[in-house]
C-alpha cells in the first residue's frame, strides 16, 4: 500500500469537513475521488500532502505511520499534489520552477545553472511538452503550467501523484498527453489519486472509485462496479431531510430578464433567462461553471460584450455596480469576508453603506434613521450583536451574513443576487437566512440565489437553472429538478440517459 | 462610539498632558505665550496639510508630494503677489494650483492605477526638480507690504489663521462624521472591493481626496509664505514626513480605514512640541529625532497588535476550499 488513511477526522471552525473517511492507494493504480462541491475531497488532500492536520485518524506511507505530516515530510516521502490552479513562481523561469521543487541543499549552495536547465527540459521531454525551460512562470498558459507542475511531480520520483481537476482547463490534445503522461506514471509503479467532475475521465481511467458525500466515504470499489447513474445517486444521495420554509407565492411581472448576454472575459457564452417578482431561481452548476460571473456581469462588476438586460421590461446598461443599484439590482457576494461586510466598520454604518441617500437629509447622513433602520435590522433579522456598534468582526460568519444582506434591504432592491448565501454558516442561522429569503420573495422580491448545496437549490428554488460551462444548459421548474437531473445537467452527461433532459 | 473607539485620541492627549506637566514643573519659560505662538505658527502648515492627508490616508492611499507641491503654491503665491494680483486672487490661486497638482496625483493613482507611493514620489521628485530648473534656486523677494500677514497686522494674522485652521478641523471632522461622502471614505479605506459592491464610486472618492489635500496644501504653503520678506524656492523639504508621522501618531492606520481628524490634530501636537520642549528643558536638540522616531514606532507597534487575531479569519478561508 503507498498511501493509507484509516478514519480521518476534521473540522473547520465547527463545520464538520471529514468524519472518519478512509482512503487507500495501491502502486501502478488510478485510484478515483467524486463528490459533490464541499464533499470533503479537498480537505482529504490536503490532510495527505500535510497542508493541514487531521483532527483524528491515521495516515501511513508505504507501510509506514505518519504521525504528523507536514508539506516538507510529504514530498520527502514521495508525494506530489497537481491543484487546479497551478502555483508557480511567477517571476521564475521554468528550470527554476523545477529547480525549486526538486533540488536539495542550503542557501548557499552554489547553482549548477546548467545542469538546472539540462534538468528541466529532460523532465519536460518525459511530459512528451515542448516548453522551454528559460521561459518565465508568468508567461505560461495554464496548461503549460499544469505540466511544468506534472514535471516537477516527475522529477521528484513521486510515488504518489495527486492530480485535483488537472484537466479543467486543458484543451482535448492536452488532456490525451495528459493521460499518456499518467500512463507512464503508472507503469513506474506511482499511485495516482485522480480529482475530477467529468465522469467520462473517471472512467476512462480509474481502477478504483471512492465516492465522498458530506465528508463520509460513501463507497470505494472498482471502477467495473459502478455506471454513471449509480455513480451519480452516490454523490448526490442524501435525502433533502433539511426542511425548507419554502412556501407558494403568486408570481408578480418579470422584473428581471436577461437576452443573449454574452461576457467574453469572464466567459460567459448567451446567456437567456427571467425572474419574476416573487420568484427564487436557483443557479445550479459546479464550482467554476460560470454562476458567479454571471452574478457579476449582472451587477456590472464586469460589464457584458453583448445582449440585453432588462428590469420591469425596460432595457438598462448596467455598467457598475452604481449603475446596477439605481437599477434596483442588489448582490450579495460569495465571500463575505473579503466582499460582503466592511469588518472595521459598525453593524450600523455596514447596513447603510449602500443606501445612504435614504438615511441622508439634506445630504447629510441622519445618524438617528440610520440607527434607527439598523435597530430594526437587528430585530427582524435576528442579528446577534453585542450593539449596532460593534464591528462587524466581532460577529460569526452567519450574523455577518445578515449583515451584508440587511445592507441590500435598506437599499429596498427590486432584484437580489444571492452567491452561496449559507456557506460557512451555522445550521440556526441558516434557517433564518432561508426564511427570509422566503420573507423577501412574498414581499415581492425576484430572487436569484447561486447555490453549491444542491437541498438548498431544490428546497427554495421555484425554477433551477443549471449552468456548465459558462452556459445555461437547461431551466427546470420545480416539480423536474430532481438532484439526479439537477447534477446530470451540471455534470454535462449528455449521452440520452434516463437522467438527460428531453 | 464610546472610549473604545477613541482609544487613541485619548492616549495621545494624554502624553501631551504627561508632557506638558514635566514641563510646567521643569521648564515653565515654555509656556510663555510668545513661545506657544511661535511654536502654532510654525506647526500651522503641518496641521493644515495633516487634515487633508488624514482623508487620503483614511482611503488607503498616500501622497508624499506634499512637500514638492508646498514649495511650488508657496513660489507661485510669491509671483502673483509680486506681479500686482489682489491679495484674494493670491490666495485662490495658491490654492487652485494645489488643487491642480493634488489632480495630478488624482489621476495618476484613480485613473492610471499607479500605486500612490510611486505616484506621488515621482511627482514629489519632478514637481521639485521642475521647480528648482524655472526658478534656478532664487528666492522670491522684495514681496509687496499687503502681501506680508495677510495685510493684516502682526497681532491679526495668527488670530486670523487660527480661526481658519480651526474651521477647517471642524469641517473635516464634519464632512467625516456626516456626508455619505466621509462615511465612503472609511469604507473605500478598510475594503475597497466590499465598498465597490456596495455601489461607492471608489476611484472618484479617491480622486478628490487627493485634490483636497493638494488644495489645503496650497492653502498652507500661502499662510506660511506671508510670514516671511522672502519665500525660498526649496520650501517643505521633508514635510511630507512631518504630515504623515503626524497622522499616524493620531491614530489613522497606514493602511485606511481608521482614525479620525481629532487623534491628528493631537498627533501634530504632540510631534511639533517635542523639539522646542527639549531645547527647554536642556536636553541636546539631537534627541527629537530620535524621540519623535521613538513615538512614530509605537505609535505603528500598537496598531500591529490591534489588528484581530488570524486564526478566526484563517479556519474560515480554509474552510471555504
Amino acid at each position: 500500500m503507498l498511501l493509507d488513511a484509516q478514519g480521518v477526522t476534521k473540522a473547520y471552525a465547527g463545520v464538520q469537513a471529514l468524519r472518519h473517511v478512509s482512503f487507500d492507494l495501491r502502486p501502478g493504480e488510478v485510484h478515483a475521488l467524486v463528490g459533490e462541491n464541499g464533499a470533503g475531497k479537498s480537505t482529504l488532500i490536503k490532510i495527505m500532502t500535510g497542508a493541514v492536520q487531521a483532527d483524528s485518524g491515521a495516515l501511513s506511507v508505504s507501510g509506514q505511520r505518519v504521525a504528523h505530516m507536514t508539506p516538507a515530510l510529504a514530498r520527502a516521502l514521495g508525494i506530489a499534489a497537481i491543484y487546479q490552479q497551478p502555483a508557480l513562481f511567477p517571476d521564475l523561469t521554468v528550470a527554476e520552477n523545477i529547480a525549486l521543487a526538486l533540488e536539495q541543499g542550503g542557501g548557499w549552495s552554489r547553482i549548477d545553472w546548467p545542469r538546472r536547465r539540462r534538468h528541466a527540459a529532460g523532465l519536460l521531454q518525459r511530459v512528451g511538452a515542448a516548453i522551454d525551460p528559460d521561459r518565465l512562470g508568468d508567461s505560461l498558459s495554464m496548461p503549460e503550467q499544469q505540466i511544468v507542475e506534472i514535471a516537477k511531480a516527475i522529477g521528484a520520483d513521486a510515488k504518489v501523484v495527486i492530480m485535483d481537476e488537472p484537466t479543467a482547463a486543458l484543451t482535448d490534445r492536452e488532456v490525451d498527453s495528459l493521460f499518456a503522461v499518467i500512463a507512464r506514471l503508472r507503469e513506474g509503479g506511482a499511485g495516482v489519486v485522480y480529482i475530477s467532475h467529468r465522469l467520462e475521465e473517471v472512467f476512462t481511467l480509474a481502477d478504483r472509485i471512492t465516492v465522498l458525500r458530506d465528508g463520509e466515504t460513501i463507497a470505494t470499489e472498482p471502477a467495473s462496479a459502478f455506471t454513471r447513474q449509480s455513480l451519480i445517486a452516490m454523490m448526490i444521495g442524501r435525502e433533502l431531510s433539511a426542511v425548507f420554509p419554502k412556501r407558494p407565492v403568486p408570481l408578480g411581472e418579470v422584473a428581471l430578464e436577461v437576452r443573449h448576454m454574452r461576457n467574453r472575459a469572464a466567459g460567459l457564452r448567451d446567456i437567456s433567462f427571467s425572474v419574476r417578482r416573487g420568484e427564487i431561481l436557483g443557479l445550479a452548476g459546479l464550482v467554476g461553471s460560470g454562476r458567479t460571473q454571471l452574478a457579476e456581469t449582472l451587477f456590472g462588476l464586469t460589464p457584458k460584450d453583448d445582449g440585453e438586460i432588462r428590469r420591469d421590461g425596460r432595457v438598462v446598461a448596467i455598467d457598475s455596480p452604481a449603475a446596477a443599484i439605481a437599477a434596483g439590482i442588489a448582490y450579495v457576494p460569495e465571500d463575505r469576508r473579503q466582499h460582503g461586510v466592511v469588518l472595521d466598520m459598525s453593524v450600523t454604518s455596514n447596513a447603510s453603506l449602500a443606501s445612504l441617500p435614504q438615511v441622508s437629509r439634506y445630504g447629510l447622513i441622519d445618524r438617528g434613521a440610520e440607527r434607527r433602520a439598523a435597530q430594526g435590522h437587528v430585530a427582524r433579522l435576528r442579528i446577534k450583536t453585542a450593539s449596532i456598534d460593534s464591528e462587524v468582526g466581532t460577529l460569526s460568519g452567519g450574523n455577518q451574513q445578515k449583515v451584508a444582506l440587511a445592507r441590500w434591504l435598506s437599499a429596498s432592491p427590486a432584484v437580489l443576487i444571492l452567491d452561496e448565501p449559507t456557506q460557512g454558516v451555522d445550521v440556526g442561522s441558516k434557517a433564518e437566512i432561508h426564511e427570509l429569503m422566503q420573507q423577501l420573495a412574498e414581499r415581492g422580491l425576484a430572487i436569484v440565489m447561486i447555490s453549491s448545496e444542491l437541498p438548498e437549490i431544490l428546497g427554495m428554488s421555484d425554477r433551477v437553472a443549471v449552468m456548465h460551462a459558462g452556459a445555461i444548459r437547461a431551466i427546470l421548474n420545480r416539480d423536474e429538478a430532481t438532484p439526479a437531473r439537477v447534477m446530470a445537467l451540471a455534470l454535462a452527461e449528455s449521452d440520452g440517459d434516463a437522467t438527460a433532459p428531453s | 462610539m464610546g472610549m473604545q473607539r477613541h482609544r487613541r485620541e485619548v492616549s495621545v492627549a494624554i502624553a501631551i498632558a504627561l508632557f506638558s506637566a514635566v514641563l510646567a514643573a521643569a521648564a515653565p519659560a515654555f509656556f510663555a505665550a510668545e513661545n506657544l505662538l511661535d511654536l502654532f505658527l510654525a506647526n500651522l502648515p503641518v496641521v493644515i496639510i495633516a487634515l487633508g492627508m488624514t482623508i487620503v490616508i483614511l482611503t488607503g492611499e498616500i501622497d508624499i508630494s506634499v512637500g514638492s507641491i508646498f514649495a511650488i503654491c508657496g513660489v507661485a503665491a510669491g509671483v502673483l503677489a509680486k506681479a500686482g494680483v489682489p491679495l484674494p486672487l493670491v490666495a485662490a490661486g495658491a490654492c487652485v494650483i494645489g488643487a491642480c497638482l493634488g489632480g495630478l496625483n488624482a489621476a495618476l493613482v484613480a485613473r492610471a492605477r499607479i500605486p500612490s507611493i510611486v505616484a506621488t514620489l515621482a511627482t514629489m521628485v519632478a514637481l521639485r526638480e521642475g521647480l528648482r530648473w524655472l526658478t534656478q534656486g532664487a528666492w522670491i523677494q522684495d514681496l509687496p507690504a499687503n502681501f506680508q500677514w495677510l495685510g493684516l497686522t502682526q497681532a491679526g494674522y495668527p488670530v486670523a489663521v487660527a480661526a481658519v485652521a480651526i474651521l477647517l478641523a471642524a469641517a473635516g471632522a464634519w464632512i467625516l462624521g456626516h456626508l455619505p461622502a466621509g462615511r465612503a471614505v472609511y469604507a473605500i479605506g478598510s475594503n475597497r472591493d466590499a465598498a465597490r459592491l456596495a455601489g461607492l464610486r471608489v476611484p472618484a472618492i479617491a480622486a478628490s481626496a487627493f485634490v483636497l489635500l493638494g488644495t489645503l496644501t496650497g492653502l498652507a504653503a500661502l499662510l506660511n509664505a506671508v510670514r516671511f520678506n522672502q519665500i525660498p524656492s526649496n520650501a517643505g523639504l521633508g514635510l511630507e514626513l512631518k504630515v504623515i508621522a503626524a497622522v499616524v501618531v493620531g491614530g489613522t492606520s497606514i493602511t485606511g480605514g481608521r482614525g479620525s481628524i481629532a487623534g491628528t490634530v493631537l498627533g501634530v501636537a504632540l510631534l511639533g512640541m517635542i523639539g522646542p520642549a527639549l531645547t527647554f528643558l536642556g536636553v541636546s536638540a539631537y534627541w527629537e529625532r530620535a524621540i519623535q522616531g521613538a513615538i512614530i514606532l509605537t505609535a505603528v507597534a500598537i496598531d500591529a497588535f490591534r489588528v484581530r487575531p488570524p486564526s478566526h479569519a484563517a479556519a474560515v478561508a480554509a474552510a471555504r476550499a
